[in-house]
């Protein structure tokens, strides 16, 4: 391979487009971009805008309707598209690695870690041994402690940190110039997602490859990218350095991204998140002027007739005709809330000492442990913490899915619930419902939406006939879906609508309380963005309190009146709030906090979490969260469990640490953090 | 149930075997003989607890014990079924793997069409065009399935070819599909991906990361399928007038020789048995998921 001095990946003019029904649609539109050598580019865009086609278009290896219509790729000075089969093989092999998401997915299932990293040295020549050690060598390089035992086990025996650390160093193992990351957090836990981009930022100091890092969070982006593209609708939008894109946006488009994310602590009585109008053009879209101007308020006839080229603003790009204007962007949805005067009234849900235990290998797994929260009316309870701590767990329990330990009690308006959801009135099934991830399972793909609707509402609220249908057209305007949509199936609705339908479902019987697990999690951040806003205006609609759950803190601060912090089934902290998140807040929550990537790169010193969450059918003596606690002051965390005592009036910590000494050594983060 | 089936289904025994003349009290005595007086629980304990002890019974109609009929026709019936599960489980697999690599080109529409059309004709359809093709016509073959006495392994083989055939297409379909779309399935996956991109060659990316994950599905269908191999033979061993257990039982059925019907079916449900079994130990021992338990 001749090494050139150059950009490490140059695309000019790229163009590709998929085959579907016979017809060629264009996904990338006569892309340009360039990674010079060492550089970190970042990608965002909504899912479906082209970031993972240009990915695998650099690698060669769209799928099977996929074609690279016009335009070049040089990779380290090698035009990729003319590699013949064994020059294209040994470019993968020597100078272009990808990573991407989900990890369990990516490694060999039937194959142990040791023989999937050897494999890669024996094509370089080195065998045996000597690969063995090469392996030991490049799992040490990625931070996995006792490599040579990772080397005997299988995918499926890590955890899933562990396997993307494996996959990267796959993915390193022979020193490419060129390292493509393809959302490679996405799905991992905070803390995990965390320690992973520590370590790609780490490895970037240590080895030369240049890096290519596609994602549609933004603040994983700003955190590890020199440089950043926004891609719409397979075309570059703008482009520029990290900094003076998210800070100093130019394009109506990356401006109206940026305030779809709750920030800066923002809550729902203080506002509701922009949203983005409209969709995004479908793939093949014959788009002549601006692709962004159906959903801008800026577009005048000028963007829909001529399409605006990338204006040079000085060393960054935009493709706006009025990129000078572009922070004008006018709301799409306004900001304001109703006041609502909150009486305090009582709890609607009651929670005393709730357990449950499973029995696992002959072992007790304690899943949750002497949980006791209360929920007022009208207000959402967060639940947080990393996979593993309990919360889904605290949900099924609620929901009567599974039954909890002997002792415990759930009230629901004062009266106690049956464990089991067999033993519960009809009112009482119907006062609680659930809203969960992922819509694609939870909706029946062969029923039409009216009648998923329709049976929720005659199962739930017993209505028929004209009844029915009134309380049909309310329920899909307040999920703000239209008559059109009743007729389709699931599967012809983008994700959010998705979401709407089973929302529309779950307040079909009007609820008391609904379940939200991750509800937006799979979903696009003006599409989330949509959600939060609806569920936040039924709330205040309705009087409907929430249990939500999910790992972006961002989403829950905003939507949440009381946080309760999980930790292997435990309550580590529980609050309001503004407590919780302002602090001063247990060790885990502060090191949960510091673990999410921020916007404005105001880096705060990051509290590391050492290992893994540990098996909850050996948690560890005393308080749970010594193992792994940067705060531990001694033997008492070793021995003593803590209670979970009352800081200040309604906000509790489980902490050997007193609540003075906590605001003390948690001062100066305090300060740093933005208001 | 086939226990039930035989004796509680109208139909004295002793009447059955004296035929309609004979005078009641012999009939009485045979039956007492038999044992088929006895309630019908203390029967059906006394069968399998001879059963297991590998005493079958006593045939009604030759008046011997059953054991040695069933052992020999369950051998016959195995070394049809072995003759036909080794030719379909290699070519299967192959049409499949070959019908993947090759996805919706011509050669893995033949595959496909050609496995399924097959598969769908009933095997004394195809077995009888068979016969007139290779037997009638061309005299490539024996029509009948009865080799010589004292034939050798070839000679015995070569008279199993015929038979085996209408059982290879009935099979043949089903493997060839389930490999197609395993390996279609293990071909779109992100290991497969993996593998491609760390630039291995071609070669090594379909033996080492693709066949393994591809194939475990197919081997449940194969294990399921064996017990049709083994059980599923009556109309073929019929066709091709071969003492194997399928012509052993549809004899038996027809003559209401119970014992030999019911000892019959029983060997048939434990090979059923046995092969599934098999087959799920082979798919733990291929698949480290199953072998080794989730960790996490």
């Amino acid at each position: 391979m001749t090494e050139k001095a150059g950009n490490a990946l140059e695309l000019s003019d790229l163009s590709v487009a998929y085959r579907v029904a016979g017809r060629n649609r264009a996904v990338l539109r006569n892309l340009n971009l360039t990674i010079g050598q060492g550089e970190a580019y970042g990608l965002v865009g909504e899912s479906g805008c082209g970031k993972s086609t240009v990915a695998l278009s650099v690698v060669r290896y769209l799928p099977r309707n996929g074609s690279i219509t016009g335009g070049a790729i040089s990779l380290d000075g090698q035009d990729v598209m003319k590699l013949d089969g064994e020059a294209l093989r040994r470019a993968r092999a020597e100078s272009v690695s990808m990573v991407y998401q989900d990890p369990g997915k990516a490694l060999n299932p039937s194959l142990r870690i040791g023989r999937q990293l050897t494999e890669i040295f024996e094509l370089g020549g080195i065998a045996g041994q000597a690969a063995t050690d090469r392996a030991i060598a490049m799992l040490n390089r990625v931070r996995i402690s006792d490599p040579a035992s990772v080397m005997q086990r299988y995918p499926h025996q890590l955890s899933g940190g562990m396997q993307q650390r494996v996959a990267i160093a796959m993915a390193l193992a022979n020193d490419p110039t060129m390292l493509i990351l393809d959302e490679p957090t996405t799905g991992l836990d905070a803390t995990v997602e965390a320690e992973v981009l520590d370590l790609i930022a780490l490895l970037r100091q240590e080895l030369s490859a240049s890096i290519l890092f596609i994602s549609h969070n933004l603040a994983v982006v700003s955190k590890m990218c020199d440089r950043v593209g926004v891609l719409y609708a397979g075309m570059l939008v703008e482009e520029g350095s990290t900094q003076d894109v998210f800070n100093d946006p130019r394009h109506p488009y990356t401006v109206a991204l940026l305030r779809c994310l709750p920030r800066g602590g923002q809550r729902k009585d203080q506002g509701r998140l922009d949203t983005i109008p409209g969709f995004l053009p479908g793939i093949g879209a014959d788009i002549k002027g601006c692709a962004f101007a159906d959903r801008c308020a800026l577009a005048t006839d000028r963007c829909r007739s001529e399409l605006p080229p990338l204006y040079d603003l000085g060393g960054r790009l935009s493709r706006c005709h009025y990129h000078e204007q572009a922070q004008a962007l006018p709301r799409a949805t306004p900001s304001d809330v109703a006041a609502v005067a909150k009486a305090k009234s009582e709890p609607v849900l009651h929670v005393e000492g709730l357990n449950k235990t499973y029995a696992s290998h002959g072992h007790a797994l304690r899943a949750v442990k002497d949980v006791s929260v209360s929920l007022r009316p009208g207000e959402t309870l967060g639940l947080v913490g990393e996979s593993g701590s309990g919360k889904t767990t605290f949900a099924r329990l609620l929901l009567g899915l599974v039954p909890p330990d002997e002792g415990g009690s759930i009230r629901l308006e004062g009266k106690v619930l049956a464990p089991r959801l067999d033993n519960r009135t009809d009112d009482q099934i119907k006062a609680m419902q659930i809203v969960f991830q992922n819509p694609d399972s939870a909706l029946n793909r062969s029923h039409s939406i009216r009648h998923l609707i329709s049976r929720a509402l005659k199962r739930l609220a017993g209505l028929r006939g004209a009844a029915l249908q009134a309380r049909l057209d309310e329920l899909i305007r307040s999920v703000r879906l239209t008559d059109r949509h009743l007729a389709v199936k699931p599967r012809q609705l983008s994700g959010g609508l998705k979401q709407r339908v089973a929302i529309a479902r779950a307040f079909a019987g009007e609820p008391r309380i609904v379940v939200c697990d991750e509800p937006t999690s799979a979903l696009d951040v003006s599409v989330q963005a949509a959600i939060l806003n609806l569920l936040a205006d039924l709330q205040s609609k309705e009087d409907v309190s929430y249990i939500f759950i999910s790992h972006d803190l961002g989403v829950v601060r905003y939507l949440s009146d009381q946080i309760a912090v999980l930790y292997l089934g435990r309550i580590m902290e529980l609050g309001p709030s503004e407590a919780v998140f302002s602090g001063p807040h247990h060790p885990y929550t502060e090191a949960l906090l510091s673990a999410v990537p921020k916007l404005d790169q105001t880096e705060t010193s990051r509290i590391r979490l050492d290992g893994e969450i540990p098996s909850a059918t050996h948690p560890p003596p005393g308080c749970v969260f010594q193992t792994r606690c940067p705060r531990k002051i001694g033997a008492i965390c070793e021995t003593q469990e803590p209670p979970l005592a009352e800081a200040e009036p309604g906000h509790s910590i489980r902490c050997h640490i007193p609540y003075a000494e906590l605001a003390r050594l948690q001062k100066p983060a305090m300060q740093a953090e933005p208001a | 149930m086939v226990f039930l089936g035989g004796q509680v289904l109208p139909g004295n025994v002793g009447r059955a075997i004296l035929g309609p003349f004979a005078d009641q009290r012999a009939v009485d005595t045979l039956n007492h003989t038999l044992g088929v007086d006895r309630p019908l629980l203390t029967q059906y304990a006394s069968w399998i607890w001879n059963f297991l002890q590998g005493d079958m019974g006593t045939s009604y109609i030759f008046r011997s014990p059953v054991a040695p009929f069933v052992i020999d026709a369950l051998g016959n019936s195995m070394k049809l079924a072995a003759v036909a599960f080794v030719l379909v489980v290699p070519i299967g697999i192959l049409g499949g793997v070959i019908a993947a690599l090759n996805l919706n080109r011509p050669l893995d529409r033949i595959i496909s069409l050609g496995g399924l059309s097959v598969t769908v004709l009933p095997e004394f359809v195809t077995g009888i065009i068979l016969i007139l093709i290779f037997g009638v016509w061309l005299r490539w073959l024996p029509i009948s399935a009865a080799w010589p006495r004292d034939a050798g392994f070839f000679t015995q083989l070569y008279y199993l070819i015929l038979p085996s055939l209408p059982l290879f297409l009935v099979l043949f379909g089903y493997i060839a599909r389930m490999a197609r779309s395993g390996m279609i399935e293990a071909l779109d996956s992100d290991y497969t991906r993996t593998a491609v991109l760390k630039g291995l060659p071609w070669r090594t990316v379909i033996w080492r990361h693709v066949l393994r994950n591809a194939l475990l599905p197919t081997i449940t269908v194969i294990a399921t399928q064996t017990g049709y191999l083994i059980g599923g033979l009556v109309v073929i061993e019929t066709l091709f007038r071969y003492q194997g257990i399928g012509s052993l039982i549809f004899t038996a059925a027809r003559g209401k020789d119970f014992p030999i019907l019911e000892a019959g079916i029983l060997t048939i449900g434990i090979v059923y048995a046995v092969a599934t079994l098999a087959a799920d130990f082979l798919y733990s021992v291929l698949n480290p998921r199953i072998r080794l338990g989730t960790d996490q």
